[in-house]
């Protein structure tokens, strides 16, 4: 829908919330939708091009960097960033084991890892760590060399299957 | 016992939450964003700057060096760098004008509309040319720092050996690294607010706080008491982040005073890339003497770093790159040699390992060619030539303790079980190599070669020499009398986790519950400074004066154990004082003499060795990491699962270096300025890391531990290459390993 100034009206999902955002000109980023508008900012930028997986997002469910999307290609869908992976105001075996396993270090990229983790585990219960590294490929961290992040969505995969077995 | 358990990091859950708050992810009221003008010229004359008249300028401020109250330097070692140019540009990325405007859209729009007005001058770019003199651009002869190290016979020490020894070697080489980016994934940025009187606030992604205080006193000439810096949660340093927030500081300080707002300066990545600090290209030659057994008799090692336009930190880049000149090996007659050199580039400096990567590619290297003229074993000629307990370092300093080369060469050849792995690599590489019926994507369909390499290395932990006596670095501890216990400290916690591993040592040492402890964020205007977080020194330095804290405390409250709350109820009813504030008390056997470089370079050494295999495409050249095993020596892990986790991050930013990792110049100006082509490893590219803790306490250090946020860094690259050797028989003496060097190599 067209606003008086040329901006758009967006209406998605955000976390499971319906959100309303109004003006918003034809080429914003969700990144910029998301962080500056909606103030919802675990949802990082470290390359603007990319490259790099820590503005990842998931739009119905497919994982997206949010640098290159514009905001209002995600009318009607349903968004879910960081904020979004906790579940009932507590860490998810996801959120939990990452962290218990060392997988956060500066944490700037932790969030686009832990949203690409969902949609990779989504996909695929029992990832083997090859298949995690190849999940994982669209993220850059600088800090762990990957050992731990692995490690963390291995253990956060065997949690989930035990939840599901239980 | 909380030292030595691994509990998740205390600021683990808001970073897997996403709440933990980054510099970009603060708002303020009436906040502005700002924008910096910056020269293209490597050199040049500044004559002045244009508004285009056509743009509307109404909302938007502009500040030049004009603008600073004190002197326009940025203050660090020697007051060379302008804060902002006023004449003369010496490097493509200078900052020379800056605008503040209301939104990031506007600041970054109106920078296109200004125009700097410049005369060029001849640049000088090339290391080598730059140290033989050319221009000059920097003094009479572009030498900003030189050093010297001797031991036993020092200059001519080589030629001497060999007229000594009539059945010696000469075994020479020159080793070259390239520049090497951080690339921290958060880009720099700084938040500056007017502060109380005509001071300054700053909010910040950065290592050093104190750095920054002590550089706007002097910019702004107020009192260093009316700047507040604080850091805000950091997504990675590695040293990038040391010195350049100085200077974004200073940026975003003038134009918050210019316009009696907050004002916001993030960088973007191309911004980041191009203007910010880097690792030193450097290249290191090596002349040697050596005996038909293996000994060294005689060592020169020669240096030319390149420091860019200004000083900043490079003379001590220098200092610990000399230092580690000629490794962990036994030499006795040695000549240690090195300039840095000015050019017409960016300055470059910090990044983890601080000039020591580039000397120990250079060693190792030089190690495996002495092995290859000798026909000996790389490995057993290390076992022979390496330093022990009782053995003498290169600046006459004799190891008594903490010395774990047989411990870390022991660990990691079984880990990776050398022999064997070594063996069949041979065997199918005469089998016409790993069969193509075992893909690697990407890596073509011939046989690969496959390669397995090695390297050992050592890093000094904590300042060098006398350095921690001059920074007296100081904590605070508080019992409050609900029995929380805060800690104050400088030390920022860029991701090493140093914010869970200071309750740790205090909550083991005080017999508490890790639950009692928290700490205070990196705030000027209220914790001591506790000296710089750089030089592997936090755990080992810090810490030391934490777990002294704790004790302190401990012994005032007469607390043996049992119950915390009766105590410090029992402590506070007595008016007893809950606050105790201590500096760092240098071990009492360091002796060193700054003039002639002899003495205790550092109270004790971290010990590494690295086994790395790969897989060489013989079509494409591409190089695989197919394995990495290592085993390091952090003294004492007080929390293993970071501890390792720095180790293995450490030594993918080396691996990187080593195959992938380039950054390419065209007149002094970065070219690659972006992460789609100035790449880092991803976990594609990484292998799996077999890391192993070798623990040999320093008695100085909080229950033994001791510094090793660098040690990774060293022995990655060197490694890599003996692998690519051993695969291919194609030895390489300079950085990346990229398979255009290799075909180079194959066609010589
Ligand atoms: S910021 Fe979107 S991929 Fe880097
Ligand atoms: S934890 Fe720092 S970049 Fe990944």
């Amino acid at each position: 829908m067209r606003n008086v100034n040329g901006g758009l009206t967006v209406r998605f999902t955000l976390n499971g919330e319906a959100v309303e955002i109004r003006n918003v000109p034809p080429m914003e980023r969700l990144l910029d939708t998301l962080r500056e508008r909606a103030r919802v900012t675990g949802t990082k930028e470290g390359c603007g091009e990319g490259e790099c997986g820590a503005c990842t997002v998931l739009i119905d469910g497919a994982p997206s960097v949010a640098c290159l999307v514009p905001t209002c290609q995600v009318d009607g869908e349903e968004v879910v960033t960081v904020e979004g992976l906790a579940e009932d105001g507590r860490l998810s075996a996801l959120q939990s084991e990452f962290l218990a396993a060392g997988g956060a270090q500066c944490g700037i990229c932790t969030p686009g890892f832990l949203v690409a983790a969902r949609a990779l585990l989504d996909a695929n219960a029992s990832p083997t760590r090859a298949e995690i590294r190849e999940g994982l490929a669209g993220n850059l961290c600088r800090c762990t060399g990957y050992q731990k992040i692995v490690d963390g969505v291995e253990r956060a995969a065997e949690q989930e299957r035990a939840g599901d077995a239980g | 016992m909380i030292v030595g358990s691994s509990p998740p990091r205390l600021d683990g859950a808001d970073k897997v939450t996403g709440d933990a708050m980054y510099v970009d992810d603060l708002q303020f009221d009436g906040m502005l964003y700002g924008a910096t003008v910056r020269s293209r010229q490597a050199h040049a004359r500044y004559l002045g700057y244009e508004l285009d008249p056509d743009y509307d300028w109404t909302d938007i401020t502009v500040v030049t060096h004009e603008a600073i109250p004190g002197g326009n330097y940025v203050a660090l070692m020697v007051d060379d760098q302008p804060a902002l140019v006023s004449d003369l540009i010496r490097h493509p990325s200078e900052p020379v004008v800056l605008l503040a405007a209301p939104t990031r859209e506007q600041a970054e729009e109106a920078r296109a509309h200004v125009k700097l007005l410049v005369e060029p001058l001849p640049i000088v770019v090339d290391l080598e040319a730059a140290r033989a003199g050319a221009g000059p651009i920097w003094g009479d002869d572009n030498i900003i720092s030189h050093l010297e190290i001797q031991k036993g016979d020092g200059p001519g020490c080589v030629d001497k050996a060999l007229a000594e020894h009539p059945d010696a070697i000469l075994v020479e080489g020159r080793y070259y690294t390239g520049a090497q980016e951080q690339m921290y994934i958060e880009p720099q940025g700084i938040i500056a607010m007017p502060w109380g009187k005509g001071g300054i606030e700053i909010l910040g992604s950065l290592q050093c706080p104190y750095y920054v205080v002590k550089a706007l006193a002097q910019l702004l000439d107020v009192p260093a008491a009316e700047i507040k810096v604080v850091q805000a949660v950091t997504g990675g340093g590695f040293g990038g982040k040391e010195d350049y927030p100085s200077i974004i500081s200073a940026h975003a300080s003038l134009l918050a005073l210019a316009t009696g707002k907050p004002v916001k300066l993030v960088y973007d990545r191309a911004e980041d890339l191009s203007s910010t600090t880097r690792r030193h290209p450097a290249i290191t030659w090596h002349r040697t003497a050596v005996a038909p057994d293996g000994t060294l008799l005689a060592m020169e090692v020669d240096c030319a770093f390149d420091g860019g336009a200004y000083t900043t930190l490079s003379p001590v880049v220098l200092s610990r790159a000399l230092i580690h000149g000629v490794g962990p090996y036994n030499c006795e007659h040695a000549m240690v040699t090195g300039d840095i050199v000015a050019t017409n580039t960016p300055p470059n400096g910090a990044f983890r390992g601080f000039g020591a990567p580039q000397v120990c590619f250079a060693s190792e290297r030089h190690i495996d060619k002495i092995a290859a003229t000798l026909g000996r074993d790389p490995v057993a000629l290390r076992r022979q030539l390496a330093l022990r307990i009782g053995d003498t370092t290169l600046t006459g300093q004799t190891l008594e303790t903490s010395v774990a080369s047989d411990e870390v060469l022991d660990v990691a050849l079984e880990a990776s079980d050398w022999d064997r792995r070594r063996a069949e690599a041979e065997a199918i590489n005469a089998r016409g190599g790993v069969p193509p019926a075992d893909p690697i994507p990407g890596m073509g369909t011939t046989g690969r070669l496959r390669g397995v390499g090695m390297s050992f290395f050592f890093h000094g932990a904590g300042f060098t020499g006398n350095g921690e006596a001059r920074i007296k670095g100081r904590v605070r501890m508080e019992v409050r009398p609900d029995g929380q216990i805060v800690i104050y400290s400088a030390s920022t916690d860029i991701g090493q986790g140093t914010r869970t591993v200071f309750p740790q040592l205090a909550a083991t040492t005080l017999g508490v519950g890790i639950e009692r402890i928290e700490m205070h964020t990196p705030d000027t205007s209220v914790v001591p400074d506790s000296g710089p977080t750089v030089a592997s020194r936090t755990l080992m330095v810090v810490g030391k004066v934490v777990e002294d804290c704790s004790n302190a405390l401990k012994a005032r409250m007469g607390f043996e154990g049992g119950d915390w709350d009766a105590a410090v109820d029992a402590f506070f009813a007595g008016g007893g004082d809950g606050s105790v504030e201590l500096e760092y008390q240098t071990p009492p056997h360091v002796e060193w003499d700054n003039e002639t470089y002899q003495g205790e370079a550092y109270p004790c050494y971290a010990w590494a060795c690295d086994v790395v295999e790969v897989e060489v495409c013989p079509d494409t050249y591409e190089t695989r990491i197919t394995g990495f095993w290592s085993a390091q020596d952090v003294g004492k892990a007080i929390h293993p699962v970071l501890v390792s986790g720095q180790l293995e991050g450490g030594s993918l930013q080396a691996l990187g270096f080593a195959v992938l990792e380039e950054m390419k110049f065209a007149d002094g100006q970065l070219t690659n300025n972006r992460m789609t082509n100035c790449i880092i490893p991803t976990a594609l590219d990484a292998p799996e890391m077999d890391m192993r803790l070798v623990e040999a306490p320093f008695a100085g250090g909080p229950f033994g531990a001791k510094g090793i946020g660098e040690l990774p860094m060293d022995g990655g690259a060197p490694a890599v290459l003996a692998a690519i050797e051993h695969a291919t028989g194609l030895s390489l003496d300079s950085l990346p390993a990229s398979p255009e060097a290799l075909m180079r190599a194959a066609a010589e």
